[in-house]
């Protein structure tokens, strides 16, 4: 489903992404693991067509990305921060959304909204929402329009652990439903029961893409966090 | 004035009884002025009834009374002077001279009066003239009422509407100049009046007095001339309750004063003018109860200006209310209302307590480098006048009203 | 995009800041027309604050709004739009409100007591400067990654064009004051928006003095109403070059 081919990307003297080639499809959920500042989050901005790769190309659905915008209807981003007009009502910020997906009330996944509660807080003004509100909202958009590809960036920062249980749980019905989930997060416990395929990047280069069964069976060990420090060892 | 008129006419009217009258009408034994001019006697009148005439260079060298009678037309055909008198005691009345010659070195004009005196024109229209009326060494001529208008596009190729030369006591009342290259245009005349005429529309000046002293204007419109009214090398020139508006242009003036003394001006409008009055070299001017409003420079007086004195005026809405070329002062501003004044009159006898100066510094480098209008108005320009205000450094000490008014003065 | 401007004027009109600005020129319309009984030298003060106020209140505050909408500009990114929508979008948002409001607060006045062609070339000239500015402040915006830095390049602009620029021409006619420079003036005063606004309110204002020597040229340049288009479609440009360079450079921005 999307393909990223030859994909480098730097800052100034800064490599953010160094030549990334890669393949995600349909019914995968793949966590994207790496230090802070491996080039995770700007992996995540090329997919979205926020950052513009210095050379190679990604396709979604077999179309470049580049100077396309539509096949962002497919997408739901949860950024890492969310943030928003201040002066505007969730409630606002809803319809608005809406406006500009231009979706059916029919077709809208409204589950996360009832199941955060934002109901009872619809008039409440951006400005005076607590983080983990905020990341309640960013959520909750995400998974508003019923895309097929959903990104989240580091989703559970942030959530308490009700919260953070509810959204595991949306996550995982999704997956059943056979979508595209591109996770980053660094509380790895969380994404044990999750994910099927692993990104791990490094300084900007993707070191390995493999399933997460292959994985255990590389390093002998069961939980992700233990299997990705064992990486880390061998690596440096 | 009007009394003055009334002698004349009585002058006139107690002329030989016995005097007859001729008619001229086309198709008639009596077809032409030239053939009536022939029979008349002195005191006689000829009646003209409508028509067109094309008779080159009338010549009245008897006291007639010429008399149009349903505007007959005298055609010039574009080559010849229309009608010339020579005689005292002439009336001409009631004609509509149209087509006069246009001469690059001769002085053709629609009506000319030479050596004559005592002659009365008036009603007569002047189309598409050189020069319209032409007095050259007359006494007591009286043109009264008479529409002048031509198309004058340029200075060289154009002449003056009424143009008066080495002629004394002539009284110019009432009259509609337009399109001429001079309005009215005296040189060597003297004890002679302008009164409510009406100058506008002409290439150069609506007025122009050249070497003319002991003479008056009052009560004239001057609208939209080239260069506005001209007074030079005269002296004792009274000029009172006339209007000066919209004379715009590079060198545009409501009056412009050159080697002029003792003259009077009083009591006139100065509406939307480049410059309102600009003074060189004149000297005992009193400019007073007049008002400047909308002028792009209310008064402009250089440096080679003394005694004048500038009281009692009403200064509103220009863009600079003074300014001069030279830094030493040998004139009077005292008593005038100006609009730009932020003073205060704390013991209230209606004069602000302290002086005004009404040149400002940007005034100043305006005249030394005109280009530098462009930036008028502008923050860094504001910013530059106060400080000058605060500490003056280039606009001239003395040039300031001590006594400024604080409120408009009504005529 | 008719949508995303419907959500930033939603967000700027509830930003009490346009609407104190709006009020604040309201009040100084209405005192500087009731405190001078002659409407013309009411106009006469409004232009200063057209001419000043108007391009340093639009530029800081588009900058400042820009920097402020980093993340709901993120977040519209990541969405299915056209990333020249967006910033059309923002662009006329934020132009309409600051032209909206300065219309309000100082068309009304002028409209009531000086509805005469230098009112209307105020109004007219205010709106697009708004416009300008705006433009402006979206190029550096755009340019500069850093809040604190690109308000204070927003500031250097605003300054250059009311105050340096005009110095710099001071200086340059008075170094070259043996030079005619009647026509390179006209050149000049094409180069900085403010100074060709301030000379179109000029030729109506104090057209007495205009018609004075070197000025005359303004007149026969930009008073007729050919001349008055052509200085209009200037200042428009002025509106459009900006705004083109900022979209070029906002299409390649990374996020």
């Amino acid at each position: 489903m999307i393909i990223a081919t030859n994909v480098t990307k730097k800052f100034g003297k800064l490599t953010a992404l160094n030549d990334i080639n890669t393949t995600c499809n349909k019914g995968q959920s793949i966590s994207l693991i790496g230090p802070n500042g491996s080039g995770k989050t700007t992996f995540i901005k090329c997919l979205l067509g926020m950052v513009v790769p210095d050379s190679g190309f990604i396709t979604f659905n077999k179309q470049n990305i580049s100077h396309d915008w539509k096949y962002r209807e497919q997408i739901g981003y949860m950024p890492q921060i969310g943030r928003y007009p201040d002066n505007m009502s969730i409630a606002q910020i809803l319809v608005m959304m809406k406006d500009i997906r231009k979706k059916t009330s029919a077709d809208l996944d409204e589950e996360l909204i009832e199941a955060f509660e934002l109901n009872k807080i619809m008039d409440k003004r951006m400005r005076t929402l607590s983080g983990g509100t905020r990341q309640k909202v960013s959520a909750a958009l995400a998974f508003l329009f019923n895309p097929e590809v959903l990104i989240l960036d580091e989703p559970t920062a942030g959530l308490d652990p009700l919260a953070s249980e509810i959204l595991k749980d949306k996550i995982r019905k999704v997956k059943k439903e056979g979508k595209l989930i591109l996770i980053t997060s660094h509380v790895l416990s969380d994404l044990d029961d999750i994910i099927s395929e692993i990104m791990y990047m490094q300084d900007g280069q993707l070191v390995f893409h493999k399933t997460w069964e292959l994985l255990k069976k590389d390093t002998g060990e069961e939980k992700l966090s233990r299997a990705i420090a064992n990486v880390m060892k061998s690596k440096l | 004035m009007r009394l003055i008129l009334i002698t004349i006419l009585c002058f006139f009217t107690f002329f030989p009884v016995v005097a007859k009258i001729i008619r001229v009408t086309p198709g008639t034994e009596i077809s032409s002025i030239k053939a009536a001019l022939n029979i008349a006697a002195n005191g006689d009148s000829i009646l003209v009834s409508e028509g067109v005439y094309k008779e080159q260079n009338i010549t009245i060298n008897k006291s007639v009374f010429l008399i149009g009678n349903g505007l007959p037309i005298l055609d010039g055909e574009n080559q010849y002077e229309i009608v010339t008198v020579k005689a005292n005691n002439v009336i001409i009345e009631g004609f509509d001279f149209i087509n006069a010659g246009h001469s690059g070195y001769n002085d053709i004009a629609a009506l000319k009066v030479i050596n004559s005196s005592d002659v009365l024109i008036k009603n007569n229209i002047f189309v598409n003239s050189f020069f319209g009326i032409y007095c050259q060494q007359s006494t007591r001529t009286i043109i009264y009422k008479n529409t002048l208008r031509s198309n004058a596009k340029d200075e060289i190729n154009s002449a003056n509407g009424i143009h008066c030369w080495k002629s004394d006591q002539l009284m110019i009342l009432q009259n509609t100049i337009s399109g001429h290259r001079d309005g009215i245009y005296f040189e060597f005349v003297t004890n002679s009046a302008i009164e409510n005429n009406n100058s506008f529309n002409n290439v150069r000046y609506g007025l122009h007095f050249m070497f003319s002293n002991n003479n008056r204007y009052i009560a004239n419109i001057f609208r939209d001339n080239g260069a506005g009214v001209a007074v030079m090398f005269s002296n004792h020139i009274i000029m009172h309750r006339n209007f000066f508006s919209e004379n715009w242009g590079n060198a545009a003036y409501g009056i412009l004063m050159k080697e002029i003394s003792d003259g009077d001006v009083e009591g006139n409008s100065f509406n939307r003018n480049t410059v309102g009055i600009y003074l060189e070299g004149s000297n005992r001017i009193i400019i007073r109860r007049n008002h400047f409003d909308d002028n792009g420079w209310a008064i402009k007086m250089q440096a080679s200006c003394n005694e004048n004195l500038v009281t009692e005026n009403n200064f509103t809405a220009n863009t600079f209310d003074v300014a001069t070329n030279g830094s030493l002062v040998l004139n009077t501003f005292k008593g005038n209302y100006w609009e730009r004044y932020e003073g205060y009159d704390l013991n209230r006898d209606g004069k602000g307590d302290i002086p005004y100066r009404p040149v400002s510094l940007y005034s100043i480098i305006v005249e030394r480098n005109p280009s530098t209008l462009m930036l008028f108005r502008s923050f860094m320009v504001d910013l530059m006048d106060r400080a000058e205000r605060i500490i003056p450094g280039f606009t001239p000490e003395d040039l300031k009203d001590d006594e400024p008014k604080m409120k408009m003065i009504r005529f | 995009m008719g949508k995303i401007i419907k959500y930033v004027m939603l967000d700027i009109l509830r930003n009490r800041i346009v609407l104190a600005y709006m009020i604040f020129l309201a009040l100084l319309g209405f005192s500087l027309f009731n405190i001078n009984d002659n409407p013309s030298k009411g106009l006469l003060s409004l232009m200063n604050v057209v001419l000043i106020i108007v391009p340093l209140v639009s530029i800081i505050f588009a900058s400042i709004y820009m920097y402020n909408s980093a993340e709901f500009i993120e977040l519209l990114v990541s969405q299915p739009l056209k990333r020249i929508n967006l910033w059309m979008s923002f662009f006329i948002g934020l132009s309409l409100s600051l032209g909206l409001a300065f219309f309000i607060g100082c068309g009304i006045p002028v409209l009531l007591f000086a509805a005469n062609a230098t009112g209307i070339m105020i109004i007219g000239v205010g709106i697009l400067l708004s416009m300008i500015f705006t433009a402006i402040a979206l190029l550096a915006t755009v340019v500069t990654r850093d809040k604190a830095k690109g308000i204070g390049v927003s500031i250097l602009i605003w300054l250059y064009f009311t105050l340096i620029f005009d110095g710099i021409i001071l200086f340059l006619l008075f170094q070259f004051m043996d030079y005619p420079l009647e026509k390179a003036m006209i050149g000049f005063s094409i180069l900085n928006p403010v100074d060709l606004s301030r000379v179109l309110i000029l030729l109506k204002m104090d057209i007495s003095a205009m018609m004075g020597v070197t000025s005359a040229v303004f007149n026969d340049v930009f008073g007729s109403s050919i001349g008055m288009m052509v200085a209009l479609f200037i200042l428009l440009l002025w509106v459009f070059f900006p705004l083109w360079l900022s979209l070029r450079k906002f299409n390649r921005k990374d996020l």
